[in-house]
């Protein structure tokens, strides 16, 4: 009788509330959430085997395509490192421009948060609204960039375009603007009565579980605790301008609600300051080729939070290895744990709190045994083997064929 | 003769007008005007006029899938009847003169029972889908009933009370000779706004089909032909229920003839339907346990407090 309470129900891969393909296996008992399992996995492309197999400078492209959002964020963080490899020092000016691209990212991508938050929860006007003045930073970028996300700014040595003194008044026009209705809504998110029932009390995460569990960005912050990139190990500009990090104590999805909408307001202080200061000069200084041998890390805080990319050099003009450790990736393992004794209403807000990325997540797949088995390798060959042999069990067989055309494996 | 003529007429008032077809056409009017209110409440342009007679004939025409688990008799079978229950209640309610087409002691609890039906008939449907999310959806849509249906019954039966009588007609006529006591009846009039939006699965009580949790509730095994019918019955229902409210709680206006009180009574339902879309667009969705939470404390008690002042004013008054 117990067990016929239990439902398991799948939600994803494909589901309304989810913009990219990912699996939860939720079981209910009744309207709550007994047991959560997270899959990823759907969405693996390759961009690391195939970072290894280009140049430094198309690798660039390849990195912003890792995320469709926080796409400068990636592109900055392979950019560091490879710099940090090369030893190259980077002009003022263009380290000022990045800095500049950052903030109106992490603008337009707390306003598109926003957004989707009010649409889980059934509440489409602030959807609507936010995204509208979202336009007012996407037509900025464009604006700036030639593009409204793909903004191809970064090159290895500097950036690839300059800002115009009448750029720099568009943008803190734009900022004046954007400052009024943000400040609207803050109002919405700390006073609307229904919005406040529906994020108050859900997806809990105490202090200790997101230190645990090693949650970044304003989930973390969101917990308490007090963990910023570009304040505790500062890159780019971030330490010529003067910011909060904002932290809450609520530890639930109201709490990221209010830390995300705070740092709006700290975004627009940033590039008024950066446009205050803006150096002149050069924006771009000569890179090699061929960067030497070396590896490095680099560290990055992206609107979701910390992001990591870890490149080897070996001397030619294409890396040894790239790995990139996005920010969803931290936080993916902290929505089980939040979901779990939640109601099933709750799990499309709890699961978008995290503001996730799951496309920008997958990097490789790990098939979890029922029993505990040592990890196995499998070279490239034997993979090959086993794709065969596992075709060919169900009816597949491409040897012929293979023969046929020279491959000659069988 | 006189026998086949007044069959004829009567099958003329159920068929075309006030019946189905006039109702069809209000009330995809109406959700045009929904649908038009809203986007423009959130700075969108809308839909062009026709759009809801379109997704109807889009929805009509579209392949027709019914689960292969799902029990066939009664999967079919929900929307026509949630379609026709709708209808059928309309014809009890006075619309634009004081008298309803039909009229009987205690036809407002039928008129209560029939459009309680459509509810019913989304459970079933959504329970005979057998899949997970319609499962979920139909319980929500069955626990929701059990919400709203208290406030709703206490709100419309309370004005009943003072009239003295349970025909719709009855009140209408009692409130058309004592205009003033309709003043009575104002917070029952919001329970029933409220409780409506309940009845209507709308924004922020919409969890039964809220789609980013459970896809589409009830509906999501739905299609085709009987998709449109459901969605017509909940087009059909916003009418019927704001033209309920409508007859209870704003008698005013009726005895101006045909043409007055024909304008009147569209202006009366269509500011029902835009108070409605209005507070669609200020809510978010409340979770099912805050639905209920919220019209058993608040929502009962408060048409309680209804059903108390047209006792005593009943008592004061002595009628």
């Amino acid at each position: 009788m117990a067990d016929r309470r239990r439902v398991n129900i799948p939600f994803g891969p494909q589901h309304p509330a989810l913009k990219e393909p990912e699996s939860f296996l939720l079981t209910l008992g009744g309207e709550k959430i007994l047991a959560a399992g997270v899959r990823l996995g759907y969405n693996h492309r390759g961009i690391e085997k195939a970072c290894e197999e280009r140049t430094y400078i198309q690798d660039l492209y390849l990195v912003e395509r890792v995320c469709g959002i926080c796409s400068h964020s990636h592109s900055t963080c392979f950019v560091q490192a490879v710099e940090e490899i090369a030893g190259l020092q980077i002009p003022k000016r263009a380290v000022y421009l990045r800095t500049l691209i950052a903030e109106l990212e992490r603008i337009h991508s707390h306003l598109l948060w926003l957004g989707v938050a009010g649409h889980e929860v059934g509440f489409d006007t602030l959807l609507m609204y936010t995204w509208r003045d979202r336009e007012v930073v996407m037509d900025l970028l464009a604006a700036l960039t030639g593009n409204r996300v793909n903004y191809g700014m970064n090159t290895i040595g500097g950036v690839r375009r300059d800002i115009t003194p009448e750029q720099a008044g568009q943008i803190l026009t734009a900022m004046d603007v954007l400052e009024e209705r943000t400040r609207y809504y803050i109002g919405v998110v700390t006073e609307e009565t229904t919005l406040i029932n529906r994020l108050s009390n859900v997806g809990k995460l105490s202090y200790d579980d997101a230190v645990h569990l090693g949650a970044v960005g304003p989930t973390a912050r969101a917990s308490g605790v007090d963990r910023d990139v570009r304040r505790d190990d500062p890159y780019a500009a971030y330490e010529d301008v003067s910011f909060k990090v904002i932290t809450d104590t609520h530890c639930d999805v109201y709490g990221r609600a209010v830390v995300r909408v705070l740092e709006l307001m700290e975004a627009y202080s940033i590039v008024r300051q950066l446009l205050k200061k803006l150096p002149d000069g050069p924006v771009t200084v000569k890179a090699p080729r061929k960067i030497p041998a070396g590896e490095a890390v680099g560290r990055y805080e992206a609107p979701r939070g910390e992001n990591v990319h870890y490149v080897k050099a070996n001397g030619t003009d294409k890396p040894e290895r790239v790995k990139v450790r996005a920010p969803t990736l931290a936080n993916v393992q902290v929505v089980a744990h939040m979901l779990k004794d939640g109601y099933l209403a709750d799990m499309p807000i709890v699961v978008a709190a995290i503001d996730p990325c799951f496309s920008c997540t997958d990097r490789l797949i790990a098939v979890a045994h029922a029993e505990p088995r040592p990890p196995e390798t499998l070279t490239w060959d034997e993979l090959r083997t086993y794709g065969i042999d596992w075709y060919r069990k169900r009816g597949v067989d491409f040897t012929h064929l293979n023969r046929t055309f020279g491959n000659g494996a069988t | 003769m006189d026998d086949v003529l007044f069959q004829l007429t009567a099958l003329f008032h159920v068929l075309v007008f006030p019946g189905f077809v006039f109702l069809v056409l209000v009330a995809l009017f109406a959700e045009w005007v929904d649908r038009m209110l809203y986007a423009r409440l959130q700075n969108r342009i809308g839909p062009p006029w026709f759009q809801p007679f379109a997704d109807f004939l889009k929805l009509v025409a579209k392949q027709e899938i019914v689960p292969e688990l799902a029990d066939k008799g009664m999967f079919k079978l929900t929307p026509l009847v949630a379609l026709a229950s709708v209808v059928t209640a309309l014809l009890y309610i006075p619309l634009w003169s004081h008298d309803a087409l039909f009229a009987f002691p205690g036809d407002v609890i039928v008129v209560m029972y029939l459009l309680t039906i459509p509810t019913v008939t989304f459970f079933l449907g959504g329970w005979y889908s057998r899949s997970m999310f319609s499962m979920i959806g139909a319980a929500r849509t069955l626990m929701q009933l059990f919400a709203y249906e208290i406030p709703l019954f206490l709100s419309i039966l309370a004005p009943a009370l003072l009239a003295n009588t349970w025909s719709l007609t009855a009140m209408s006529h009692y409130y058309a000779a004592h205009p003033a006591y309709a003043a009575f009846n104002v917070i029952g009039f919001c329970v029933a706004l409220v409780a409506l939006l309940g009845k209507l699965e709308r924004v922020p009580f919409d969890s039964p089909e809220a789609e980013t949790e459970i896809v589409a509730g009830a509906f999501t095994e739905y299609s085709g032909r009987r998709l449109a019918f459901f969605r017509l019955a909940i087009s059909i229902e916003m009418i019927v229920g704001a033209s309920l409210l409508a007859a209870v709680f704003l008698p005013f206006g009726l005895g101006l003839g045909s043409v007055a009180g024909f304008v009147l009574y569209l202006v009366k339902v269509f500011a029902i339907v835009a108070v409605l879309t209005l507070m669609r667009t200020l809510f978010a969705r409340l979770r099912i346990d805050q639905m209920i939470n919220f019209c058993w404390k608040i929502g009962a008690p408060v048409a309680f407090v209804q059903l108390l002042i047209d006792l005593i004013a009943k008592g004061a008054l002595g009628v």
